[in-house]
């Protein structure tokens, strides 16, 4: 065990950098970006904390992870116990430790933050999920005695898998069921390889089924059977987590043209169906030249890297705002920027232009500048009259948000939803206005972020235990 | 994984497929789809629903061999596996006693109005079926029409059986004949579908047609699929796939065909030259129309 050393000389020690592929070399593969810290990274960069006794931080998480608490488990080099205490409260911490903007949450609350750089706590977060995984160190969770209740599961993502894992160590009796042919949500659909490894999220789901959880993949609640089939055939509880999962579009002329995907396909076709694998695998995907992706989110940063790596000359972010209101996390926005990502801000397209085949050549923007700030506080962009020009693309990705799809909604009487069509649940309990129907991530707050839909998670598996526990009504 | 009870060749490049889905089936409407993978490397293929069996719990596709995918499929053995089978996906045709009402196949098309006919037979409709096919050895399910229908014409493009032309010379000779048609649904190549839908158009009699643009995941989610309709855009997995034939914008969906044609043509050599791939020498011989062997 390393000393503890005084305070003073703690917030001497430099912030760890996470040793990476470099840019060169990464926009030819799909490998993960960065490749981890090393156990005496870890070590050293647990040292910088401080163990506040009000440890602000927890208070930036929103699942409360006693932050203080994994990073000195850390600094005593129990890796496994470390990555455990986070599992208390965030059944995911591999994930997030990659994927949670940190930078947002828990580190920009960290004291040190003021005057030095914040501990990085995501990436002790990664370091500890990783050791305990690669070493084989993951314990399969103890489980309650059977309740004889069973719980159905709507969807995969995040919120699901959080509350499958929290209702089968109670002892209830869980099925997941997931419209595509793999488990994961988002995760393994839309986040790519190179900022997420499939194997990890697989990693996870296998933990779940080792510890009694059922997964029916390919089955399409809504139409398959019905929330109110599911509970004729004699589940319990449900859950809904289905996330935000209906494309939008810009709306504008050419849009039908080929060479125009939706986030959600060019992302699906490269990382569910692996389209990036030509060689071993079918599903085709469109690889341009001078590639345009549309929006300023983490998706439309997924999308542009993908982008690069299937071999693209240009790759360009064209965004109607400027840097400062976009959504996507710094490190990714950095990320794109190291690749050679060409970032058009304060630019909008208002038409698309296709060849005699049908296949999108061009696009027409518009220059915009900033007005007064809109509903999200941020400057409303407004075109500049006549500043029209014109692009030349192969590949257009429109990444500018999702609705949910309304699927269960329209085939669930009485469950209720806000003008957004997102379901509406009591925010303490996450049930729907059916009882014994709870609903939790994108579906509910549209599309958020992983730690939130988690979060969801845990609290609905709080609510439908107790209301299970109560002696659900059959 | 699913289990494919028995994979028949019923054609030059024709095959039928059952497919062991018992909750599936019992969800599944005529004029929905499901979508299949053969393999884990596979594709997803979306493929209609040809015929239900509900006491054994099968579902029947018809598919025609026209690129890698519908090749694998052909390999798949009586008693063997598929990766999965996911449905019903789509909304089930439009349905109601109308009087009389007709159904018109062509090609493959032939496999999806079965069911549609038999759904309007059992809502007490008179049932018209017409079908055709380029000819006679192509020509599948006269038998099962025939049995539903209450009258059958059964056309080829080159006459080696039945009326001589195309599906829809027999309706436009029906409808100038006064035949008292009040709705018509049409599946067949895209072509087919046009010209149904601009002759019926004339007769002023609503006429539906089931899209079937490159899919992905089939529940919404990706917006591959989607099509123009009454200068609207639907996503056809979800909203359809059957839509107003008078109101869809037949150029955007042939042209979005062909999205990916080449690599599709890359993968399908790559394919037929693998040597151990079970193929039949039917199958091993394919060509793209328009394209000679060497
Ligand atoms: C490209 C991309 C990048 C992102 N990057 C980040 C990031 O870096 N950090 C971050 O925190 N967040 C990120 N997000 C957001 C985050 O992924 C989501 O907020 C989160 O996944 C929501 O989780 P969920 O469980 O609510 O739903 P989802 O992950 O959307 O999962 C829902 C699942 O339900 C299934 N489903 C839907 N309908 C049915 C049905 N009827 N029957 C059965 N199954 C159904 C779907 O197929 C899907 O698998 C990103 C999102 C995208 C799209
Ligand atoms: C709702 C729906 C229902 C369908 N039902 C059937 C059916 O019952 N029987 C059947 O044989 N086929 C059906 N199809 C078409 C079938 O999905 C395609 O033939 C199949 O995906 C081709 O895959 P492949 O790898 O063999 O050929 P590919 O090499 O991918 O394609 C070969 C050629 O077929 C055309 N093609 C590819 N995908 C489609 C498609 N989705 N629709 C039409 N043409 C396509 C392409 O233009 C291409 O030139 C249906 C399609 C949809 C959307
Ligand atoms: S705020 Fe920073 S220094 Fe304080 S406990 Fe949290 S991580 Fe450690
Ligand atoms: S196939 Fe993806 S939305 Fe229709």
């Amino acid at each position: 065990m390393i000393e503890k050393i005084e305070k003073k000389e703690r917030m001497k020690i430099k912030r760890a950098e996470m040793p990476a592929q470099k840019p060169e070399d990464r926009v030819r593969n799909f490998n993960e970006v960065p490749f981890g810290l090393t156990a005496e990274q870890a070590i050293t960069e647990a040292a910088r904390c401080l163990e506040c006794k009000k440890a602000p931080c927890i208070d930036g998480c929103p699942v409360e992870v006693d932050i203080p608490g994994f990073i000195n488990l850390i600094l005593e080099k129990d890796f496994a116990g470390a990555a455990r205490k986070i599992k208390q409260t965030n059944s995911l911490p591999a994930v997030c430790g990659r994927v949670c903007p940190q930078e947002e949450q828990c580190e920009i609350k960290c004291v040190l933050a003021k005057k030095f750089k914040p501990v990085a706590i995501g990436h002790l977060e990664r370091f500890v999920a990783d050791y305990e995984r690669e070493n084989n160190l993951v314990q399969i969770p103890a489980v309650a005695a059977p309740t004889g209740k069973k719980v159905a599961i709507v969807g995969s993502g995040p919120a699901g898998l959080t509350v499958a894992g929290d209702l089968i160590k109670l002892g209830h009796d869980v099925t997941v069921f997931e419209a595509l042919h793999k488990p994961g949500g988002v995760l393994v659909y839309g986040i790519p390889e190179f900022r997420l490894p499939k194997n990890i999220v697989q990693a996870e789901c296998d933990v779940l089924k080792d510890t009694g959880v059922k997964f029916e993949n390919s089955t399409v609640i809504g139409k398959m059977e019905t929330i109110d089939e599911l509970f004729e055939m004699g589940f319990d509880a449900i859950f809904i987590g289905t996330g935000a999962g209906l494309p939008n579009f810009m709306g504008i002329p050419g849009e039908q043209l080929i060479g125009i995907y939706s986030a959600n396909e060019y992302l699906t076709r490269s990382n569910l169906m692996r389209a990036f694998d030509e060689n071993d695998y079918d599903t085709p995907i469109i690889r341009g030249k001078n590639v345009a992706v549309l929006g300023g989110g983490n998706t439309a940063m997924d999308a542009v890297r993908t982008s690069k790596r299937l071999g693209a000359d240009h790759s360009y972010i064209v965004y109607r705002r400027s840097e400062a209101e976009m959504p996507a996390r710094a490190e990714e926005i950095h990320h794109a920027m190291e690749e050679g990502i060409e970032f058009h801000m304060l630019t909008t397209p208002i038409k698309f232009i296709g060849d005699d085949q049908g296949r999108v050549v061009q696009m027409e923007c518009l220059n915009m500048e900033l007005g007064p700030p809109d509903d999200s506080g941020r400057r409303r962009p407004v075109p500049i009259e006549g500043s029209n020009f014109i692009m030349d693309v192969d590949l257009v990705v429109v990444a500018i948000g999702n609705s949910s799809n309304p699927l269960i909604q329209s085939t669930t009487p009485g469950l209720e939803t806000n003008r957004w069509g997102n379901i509406t649940v009591n925010p303490d309990t996450m049930q729907t206005s059916r009882p014994g129907v709870y609903a939790g991530g994108d579906i509910v707050t549209g599309g958020a972020t992983v730690i939130l839909a988690a979060g969801a998670g845990k609290k609905a598996a709080r609510a439908i235990h107790t209301y299970l526990s109560n002696g659900a009504p059959k | 994984m699913p289990r494919v009870v028995d994979n028949i060749q019923i054609g030059p490049l024709t095959w039928k497929m059952r497919v062991e889905v018992p909750r599936l089936v019992a969800k599944a409407k005529a004029g929905q789809f499901v979508i299949i993978r053969v393999n884990e490397q596979g594709e997803r293929v979306p493929m209609s629903i040809a015929g239900l069996d509900g006491e054994q719990g099968l579902l029947t596709v018809i598919y025609q061999v026209v690129g890698k995918t519908s090749a694998l499929m052909t390999t798949v053995e009586n008693g063997g596996e598929i990766s999965d089978c996911v449905g019903p996906l789509g909304l089930a045709s439009h349905v109601e006693n109308w009087g009389t009402a007709c159904v018109v196949g062509g090609g493959i098309g032939i496999a999806p109005v079965y069911p549609i006919a038999q759904a309007y037979k059992e809502a007490g409709n008179k049932v018209i079926s017409i079908i055709g096919a380029r000819s006679k050895d192509i020509l599948f399910y006269q038998k099962e029409h025939g049995e539903v229908a209450d009258e059958l014409y059964v056309c080829t493009d080159d006459g080696s059986e039945g009326h001589h032309g195309f599906v829809s010379d027999v309706l436009v000779k029906l409808l100038k004949d006064g035949a008292p048609i009040k709705m018509i649904m049409a599946i067949g190549p895209v072509p087919m579908m046009r010209v149904v839908a601009k002759v019926t158009k004339e007769f002023e009699v609503p006429t539906w047609v089931s899209l079937n643009p490159l899919m992905v995941d089939g529940t919404g989610m990706c917006g591959g699929c989607r099509v123009t309709v009454g200068g609207e855009t639907k996503f056809a997995c979800v909203d359809g796939p059957d839509f107003d034939g008078h109101l869809v914008d037949f150029d955007v969906l042939t042209s979005r065909l062909n999205a990916y044609k080449d690599q599709e043509r890359k993968a399908m050599k790559k394919l037929l030259e693998d040597p151990n791939c079970r193929l039949t020498k039917a199958v091993r011989e394919f060509t793209y129309p328009g394209e000679n062997k060497a």
